[in-house]
């Protein structure tokens, strides 16, 4: 970590400060049930794990948005500001050249109204690189959401789908499944239509019991009785996850998907609010790239409105700063309560890369 | 001087010994049946080191060997990024073994990986935990889960007799390796279907990060025109 990198840092913080948040903490050393438990086993790959003698499985913080939810929700209070600054910690498996270490500056809102702490959130960090050339690209998980939702299919299914919205392969082989693109595995119609399909099969042995089975080939039957889910509607859904254009292009290709897919309605409503509050803020929408599948493979997990900054020309490089809204998150985290959430992170490091590479 | 590792004991070691003797190129042991000293007959230049298969691996990761004979599971499980430390030079044919996810006889339901990532969503809904797979190939299993995008799973840490975690109630599902799934038929599993994870073999690699001479080069050059490669 270099001078150059930590005055950055601290004039990041400072700028944050100056649009009211204010600084918090979090411990280096996190849970790591919490992380594993929201993530899954993956996480594993991407962070350290360490043991204490006492509390047992720690990781070493991968970011700040898990242990800053935590912190929020405890408190109880409904509006806040926060900026942050400190190491994360990212495990590399294979030799990326990426560093395993390095900090992050953060600024999140709470509590704020929609859309405009969407907005906040984007010109406050957007505000902070200015000089850096960098290029904006925005998404929203929302209208994906919101296509999903509207198929016209079984809730199980939809509820499959959105499960798997951030494992675009999987989200895949689901889709054409349940179009029935691909087909059902050998010997699925018999067995579902057996009398006792658990019969001669084996011993009940573990913790997944008869019962869940039963349950489960219910579920499977429900699935093989209903109607694929149409062509149409299929291309429908690749039209918006390949989407990419500038903003108010997008917005016009998303009013003609609306014609034949309605259920994006409101989230498109949402978006044009959300550009309209961008503009507002000086924020030229034609400047700004739309790609709809964006933060679809990223860590955090995002809901709504996700953005990034990434230096044009530099594809050897991470985004220079990312965010977006989490919810979800919160409702999670928050034990029964939640708490709307936008936010964003700064990596001081990529940008006195890019200062010195434009000298 | 180039250090070739072979595996220590056993048919592994054996199979080895007459995988090289087939190609010309004799290895002996030259103590006793305890103690670990060998060589190649007649090949000025190469040492011949007796390890534990286990450790050849990394050994080669760190360029104590030049050359290792080791399955080629070990290799993906122990190295990450293998193919940046080490390179392939042959699979040799035997030490074959599976490496698969193998899940209760009773789970009709599940004989896919769809059917797996479904059947653990239900699992974390109705326990309040992830579904717990037991192995000790945690990197291999993982990725393999990952790239394949199943989720709600815990892998939880067996290094032996893993096919009984099941019965025991430590874990749900295992993934562990197998040529002829008996012991798997014998503890009430079966192998899923889409669950392969990798295919492995006794397979000789060369190092990437141990020191080559212009000598050393020269010769493995010899060696692998003399093995057939």
């Amino acid at each position: 970590m270099t001078p150059q990198i930590r005055a950055e840092a601290a004039r990041l913080s400072a700028h944050f400060a100056a649009h009211g948040a204010e600084p918090v903490e979090t411990p280096i050393l996190q849970p790591a049930d919490v992380l594993l438990d929201l993530y899954g086993e993956d996480i594993r790959a991407r962070a350290y794990v360490t043991s204490d003698p006492l509390r047992g499985e720690m990781m070493l913080r991968p970011d700040f948005t898990v242990p800053l939810v935590r912190a929020h929700m405890e408190s109880g209070r409904a509006e806040a500001r926060y900026t942050y600054s400190g190491e994360v910690f990212r495990r590399q498996e294979e030799e990326t050249g990426r560093p395993s270490e390095y900090i992050q500056v953060g600024y999140e809102v709470f509590g704020g109204t929609f859309p405009e702490a969407d907005a906040e959130v984007f010109a406050t960090l957007h505000s902070a690189l200015e000089g850096l050339e960098l290029r904006a690209v925005t998404g929203d998980i929302g209208l994906i959401v919101a296509a999903v939702a509207g198929l016209n299919t079984i809730e199980a299914r939809k509820r499959a789908l959105l499960r798997h919205i951030w494992r675009p392969r999987r989200f895949r082989a689901l889709l054409e499944r349940f179009s029935g693109r691909r087909p059902a595995p050998a010997g699925r119609a018999a067995l579902l239509a057996a009398e006792d399909p658990l019969a001669g099969a084996g011993p009940e042995i573990g913790k997944r019991g008869a019962r869940e089975i039963a349950a489960r080939l219910e579920a499977l039957r429900e699935d093989a009785a209903a109607a694929p889910i149409s062509e149409g509607e299929v291309a429908l859904l690749d039209e918006i996850m390949t989407l990419s254009a500038p903003l108010p292009e997008a917005i016009g290709a998303l009013e003609d998907i609306a014609m034949s897919l309605p259920s994006i309605e409101a989230a498109l409503l949402r978006l044009k609010q959300r550009t309209e509050a961008l503009a507002a803020r000086g924020l030229a929408p034609e400047a700004l790239e739309f790609e709809a599948s964006f933060g679809r493979t990223a860590l955090e997990y995002y809901d709504g409105f996700v953005f990034g900054l990434v230096a044009p020309g530099r594809p050897d490089l991470p985004a220079v700063a990312t965010g977006g809204r989490y919810d979800a998150l919160t409702r999670v985290l928050g034990g029964g309560r939640a708490a709307p959430a936008v936010g964003g992170v700064i990596r001081p490091e990529l940008v006195v890369e890019l200062r010195g590479s434009a000298q | 001087m180039i250090r070739l590792g072979v595996p220590s004991k056993g048919r592994l070691m054996e199979k080895t010994f007459d995988w090289f003797g087939q190609r010309g190129l004799t290895l002996r042991r030259t103590g006793s049946d305890r103690d670990y000293a060998a060589e190649v007959a007649g090949v000025a230049g190469l040492e011949l080191n007796l390890v534990s298969a286990g450790e050849v691996p990394r050994a080669l990761a760190d360029g104590r060997l030049h050359l290792g004979v080791t399955g080629s599971d070990l290799v993906r499980e122990k190295l990450a990024g293998w193919e940046q430390v080490v390179r392939e030079l042959a699979p040799m044919g035997f030490g074959g073994a599976d490496l698969v996810i193998a899940v209760p006889k009773l789970w009709v339901d599940v004989e896919t990986l769809d059917d797996l990532d479904a059947a653990a969503a239900a699992f974390r809904r109705t326990h309040g935990h992830r579904l717990r797979i037991a192995t000790k190939y945690h990197r291999l299993v993982r990725e393999f889960l990952r790239d394949e995008g199943v989720a709600d799973y815990q892998l939880i840490d067996s290094q032996g007799a893993t096919e009984g975690t099941v019965k025991a109630e430590t874990a749900e599902a295992i993934a562990d390796i197998t040529s002829t799934g008996e012991t798997l038929r014998a503890n009430g599993l079966k192998v899923l279907p889409g669950g392969l994870i990798h295919s492995s073999q006794a397979t000789l690699f060369k190092s990437r990060r141990a020191e080559w001479s212009d000598a050393d080069r020269a010769l493995l050059q010899e060696l692998t025109a003399r093995l057939g490669l």
